[in-house]
């Protein structure tokens, strides 16, 4: 994608894909050292595991991947001496629609994650790591695999990593071509060579009884790249980049009606959603006009042109109080997309103009969910095939008076009551589209 | 029936002191329960009956089915972080708004479930109706419908319209996984019981399912069957009538059938079981739960372990050499052949005879005089597990009365010498074949009188002089002790053929007509023999119960 070689728009901040893009930068571990890389491993070694920790709770760093659960937080709850193995995993399955920022890292500069996550892995005492990659990016596993061999020779990775005494290898683990291996708990079925049906929670909390039924964290990519950042920059100064409770930068992959769609790399809350469509990706295609934004990968909300949200905000006097906020300005940040209803989710914009069907567009989802489902649990492995099945005939003309109706309670009757998470990735965009746009649907009952 | 579901499901808990209690609140109520229950049958036992189909007592919880959600809060917490205390003293609680499995979750402090809200009876109808879309209408064909948990919970919790307007998923029907088993997939709602049978009971990985989504169905793994001895567990425990028994398919509707609790007598382990009857036919067999001796399992050679009962050939009238008697002229023939062979009597007996009968056995030795008695052993190459290395069901009861009082089957050879030299004259053979006791055919014809008791004809019979035909084990009462020392009851499911009489009994006439001590009923006989064996002190027939008791206590 040419676009990536572009200069950065002077609202993005390039940390994490500030090398990825830079036009002659490539994978191996010589352009990484060249460039400082390791140098934040090597000064972690001489860190204590707690205040690396400290540190990234510090930088309010958010999980990229899609929950977005605080970073720190979530390391916070393994006991580093409880006496048993840990393990760390690396969520490289990016398989959520409209999400396309992971794959830029595992091409383009493995050796930033590799860094993140064994500076994770001394912070956690973690002794093996891996890194899973979907099937669909074997050039990535390659890459990623040939970068480990590098950190191996360089003693980076096996024993006594730059002698100091800490043990740490890691390991990549190819998917199969499901989107449910990235939940982390199918991802570490997966990994443990069974059948992904993700895990139930409790008890099978990841850090409780993850893979091997031992502690392990699953983060995402681009989060141990920002592990790394964060401690080049100081967790206070990261923090700072971004908003309350939602720090650094994010990388937004903005697809769909747009003039420059592509990723963006920008400090959370840095831009208005308006400021990401019209500035950052140049506007809507000529002569079409915004009528839908999913904000954070396929699974969020979609918000509606021209509506406009109630938001808690600060007053000049502190105190909170209800501001109107239209959409355009709303601010791309964890709190203000929650506050509209939807999520940042995994960092996906998909912008939808006036050209666009809605009925076909939540169908185009519905397919993929129907596919993706695992079919684990009852609520998820009926429901969305039957939704899939409701919306396909609605694109088909033979819609039934019923069928809107139909539709919203079957997406009710799963989200909240499955196994994982897909039961609401599947349910809300059928509960969204079909609040925000009802009259589409209502055309398309006969 | 969710009623008959809750006895038959909820396990027998551990509540040995060790274990703390913790406090729950269901539907209202504070109760107890040992830390460790799972909420599920924390809920059952306080009488507040959850639906399920993943959930079993004895298999791990996949909480893959979301039939059991209920509502569910933990103590809500004051600034200070403990338990805010109601009126009552007992914690408040804090409700989530999003309804949780009750299959996988422990019991806690302080925990509170609500199994009956309005927004627990929303989920159920959500999971039935999902379960319905795709499901073919085989109810009238279908062996599992009366006995089915989607039937039952359909009508107790579902909702009477359909909203699916779209074609059903198509999958494999008639699929033969094994010797015994056929599956039909749009039947299956997926449960995954039978797949953690295999794995966590029967220790043989063969099922799983494949394809994903709403196409996912249940298969055998490549190069493997559900051939395992224990495979028509899987048939009981699928909630639906998706794994079908070839022995029982569409021979039977299941609410026909008379169910009665009795004890298979395939081998030493006992195991506890529902004879399914009708018109004096058995139809099948299923286990029945006992956590002391078979959990809910039976191996599938001891369920099928039946047809015997209907042989054509049943001995089904006395017979006094070669000429069908009545009873009474059969039972003073034989007792007058035994008077005549004063001492030189031997008696076979068989371990799959009750205590009771053995009791009588004794007795009627000690009339005769004779101290040649003795049963045959059934050593065989047990599994592990439900199959005994004792391939006879009453060892232990037969060496508790004195019968088999040294190693069951050492006086075999001294009585088939006695025979073959002519010092004994006279056999008693009660459901043994002599055969197989070292005994030849030539000896056997110099016999001057073989008296028998038997349901089946063999080389004994042959050359009898007496034929006294009796009752199998499932068409009487009594009792045996299995290999653990557990002494359990057996029930009456079907009457024998013909003229043919409760074993007991025939002993009992035969003792009268050799002017010994008798019992009135099988009550009576049970006293006496508990009178004379000090590990029955105190016990009778109705104090056995269903599960039985454990003599080494
Ligand atoms: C259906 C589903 C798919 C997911 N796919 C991904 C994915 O492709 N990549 C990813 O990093 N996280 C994915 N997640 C989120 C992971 O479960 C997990 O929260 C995440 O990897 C944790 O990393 P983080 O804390 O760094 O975000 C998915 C979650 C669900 C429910
Ligand atoms: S919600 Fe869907 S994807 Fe998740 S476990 Fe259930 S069936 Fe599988
Ligand atoms: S499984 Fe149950 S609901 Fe389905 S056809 Fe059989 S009896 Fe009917
Ligand atoms: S065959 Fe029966 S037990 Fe097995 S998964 Fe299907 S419904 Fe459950
Ligand atoms: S019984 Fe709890 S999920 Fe199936």
């Amino acid at each position: 994608m040419k676009s990536l070689l572009l200069p950065p728009h002077p609202k993005e901040r390039r940390i994490v894909f500030k090398n990825a893009w830079t036009q002659g930068y490539t994978p191996d571990i010589d352009c990484y050292v060249k460039n400082g890389g390791y140098e934040q491993l090597k000064k972690a070694l001489k860190m204590k595991p707690e205040e690396i920790i400290e540190e990234i709770k510090k930088a309010n760093l958010r999980g990229r991947g899609g929950a977005g659960f605080p970073c720190g937080v979530k390391w916070g709850f393994i006991r580093r001496d409880d006496g048993k193995p840990h393990y760390i995993t690396c969520n490289g399955d990016e398989s959520e629609p409209g999400t396309f920022k992971d794959r830029y890292i595992l091409h383009n500069d493995p050796h930033q994650l590799i860094e993140g996550m064994l500076i994770a892995a001394y912070a956690l005492n973690v002794n093996l790591a891996y890194i899973y990659i979907r099937c669909e990016f074997p050039k990535a596993a390659g890459i990623v695999t040939q970068a480990l061999k590098e950190a191996r020779e360089k003693g980076f990775l096996g024993k006594n990593i730059c002698g100091s005494g800490f043990d740490v290898d890691m390991h990549v683990h190819q998917g199969a071509g499901a989107y449910i291996c990235g939940e982390e708990t199918s991802l570490i079925e997966s990994l443990e060579g069974k059948r992904p049906y993700p895990r139930i929670k409790p008890p099978y909390f990841p850090a409780v009884l993850g893979l091997y039924m031992s502690p392990t964290i699953v983060n995402n990519v681009e989060t141990f790249c920002h592990v790394k950042q964060i401690l080049a920059i100081g967790s206070d100064e990261y923090a700072k980049m971004g908003t309350p409770g939602d720090g650094g930068t994010r990388v937004m992959c903005v697809s769909g009606d747009v003039v420059r769609p592509g990723p963006y790399e920008i400090p959370a809350g840095g831009v208005t959603l308006g400021e990401l469509i019209n500035d950052v990706c140049g506007g809507m295609k000529p002569g079409r006009k915004l009528k839908a934004v999913i904000p954070g990968g396929s699974s969020s909300k979609i918000l509606r042109a021209g509506e406009v949200f109630k938001i808690k905000v600060k007053g000049d006097d502190g105190q909170m109080i209800d501001k109107e906020v239209p959409l355009l300005d709303l601010v791309m940040d964890a709190s203000s997309l929650a506050a509209a209803g939807t999520m940042v989710g995994s960092g996906g914009v998909i912008v939808m103009d006036d050209s666009r069907d809605m009925l076909w567009a939540l169908n185009n989802l519905n397919e993929f969910y129907a596919h993706e489902s695992c079919g684990q649990c009852t609520p998820c492995r009926e429901g969305v095939l039957w939704i899939d099945k409701m919306t396909t005939r609605m694109v088909n003309g033979e819609g039934l008076v019923e069928d809107p109706v139909t539709l919203k309670s079957v997406a009710d009757n799963i989200a909240g009551r499955t196994v994982c998470a897909f039961g609401e990735a599947a349910s809300w965009p059928v509960q969204s589209f079909l609040q925000k746009f009802p009259e589409e649907f209502e055309v398309a009952a006969k | 029936m969710s009623a008959t579901a809750t006895t038959a499901e909820t396990k027998t808990e551990n509540t040995a002191p060790a274990v703390p209690m913790v406090n729950v609140q269901i539907d209202g109520e504070w109760k107890q329960f040992p830390k460790g229950t799972r909420l599920i049958e924390a809920c059952m036992k306080a009488g507040s009956y959850v639906p399920h189909y993943c959930y079993h007592p004895a298999l791990s919880s996949p909480g893959n089915c979301r039939m059991c959600l209920i509502e569910m809060g933990t103590p809500k917490m004051s600034p200070d972080r403990k338990p805010e205390l109601g009126e009552d003293g007992r914690p408040v609680i804090a409700w989530s708004p999003r309804p949780a499995i009750s299959c996988a979750i422990e019991v806690s402090e302080g925990l509170g479930v609500r199994t009956n809200s309005p927004l627990v009876e929303e989920c159920r109808k959500g999971v039935l109706e999902f379960l319905l879309i795709n499901h073919p209408l085989d109810c009238p064909i279908c062996d599992k419908a009366g006995e089915c948990r989607l039937q039952e919970f359909s009508v107790e919790y579902g909702k009477a319209d359909s909203r699916f307007e779209d074609d059903k998923v198509k999958k494999p029907k008639r699929v033969d996984i094994g010797e015994r088993i056929v599956l039909d997939d749009e039947r299956c709602i997926l449960c995954s019981r039978c797949i953690r049978f295999m794995n966590e009971v029967a220790k043989d990985d063969c099922l799983g399912f494949v394809d994903r989504g709403g196409h996912t169905h249940l298969t055998v793994h490549p190069g493997k069957r559900l051939d395992s001895n224990y495979s028509l567990n899987t048939v009981d425990i699928c909630p639906v009538g998706a794994l079908t028994s070839k022995d029982f398919r569409f021979k039977m509707r299941v609410w026909f059938l008379k169910e009665t609790k009795t004890i298979d007598v395939s081998c030493g382990t006992g195991s506890n079981i529902l004879i399914g009857s009708r018109e004096n036919k058995v139809h099948r067999i299923t286990p029945r739960e006992n956590e002391a001796v078979n959990s809910f399992w039976i191996p599938d050679s001891h369920r099928l372990n039946y047809t015997y009962l209907h042989r054509e050939d049943r001995l089904n009238e006395p017979v006094v050499k070669g000429e069908a008697v009545r009873w009474k002229d059969a039972v003073s023939a034989a007792a007058e052949s035994l008077k005549a062979a004063g001492h030189s009597v031997a008696i076979i007996a068989s371990g799959r005879m009750t205590n009771e009968e053995l009791f009588l056995v004794k007795r009627l030795a000690a009339t005769l005089g004779t101290d040649l008695i003795d049963i045959r052993p059934r050593a065989q190459k047990g599994d592990g597990f439900l199959v005994s290395d004792d391939g006879n069901p009453n060892t232990s009861g037969a060496k508790l009365l004195g019968i088999a009082s040294g190693t069951p089957g050492s006086k075999l050879p001294e009585i088939a010498a006695g025979i073959a030299a002519g010092r004994i004259t006279s056999l008693v053979v009660l459901g043994e074949n002599p055969l197989n006791c070292g005994i030849s055919e030539a000896d056997l014809s110099k016999l001057s009188s073989l008296v028998v008791l038997d349901i089946l004809p063999n080389a004994a019979t042959k050359h009898a002089s007496v034929i006294l035909p009796g009752s199998a084990a499932y068409e009487k009462r009594g009792s045996m002790v299995n290999v653990n020392g557990r002494l359990q009851r057996l029930n009456r499911a079907l009457t024998a053929p013909g003229h043919a009489r409760d074993d007991w009994e025939i002993l009992a006439e035969l003792l009268r007509a050799l002017g010994a001590e008798t019992a009135s009923s099988i009550e009576d006989l049970f006293k006496q023999m508990a009178a004379a064996t000090p590990a029955l002190a105190g016990l009778n027939l109705g104090k056995i119960g269903d599960l039985g008791v454990d003599l080494k206590a």
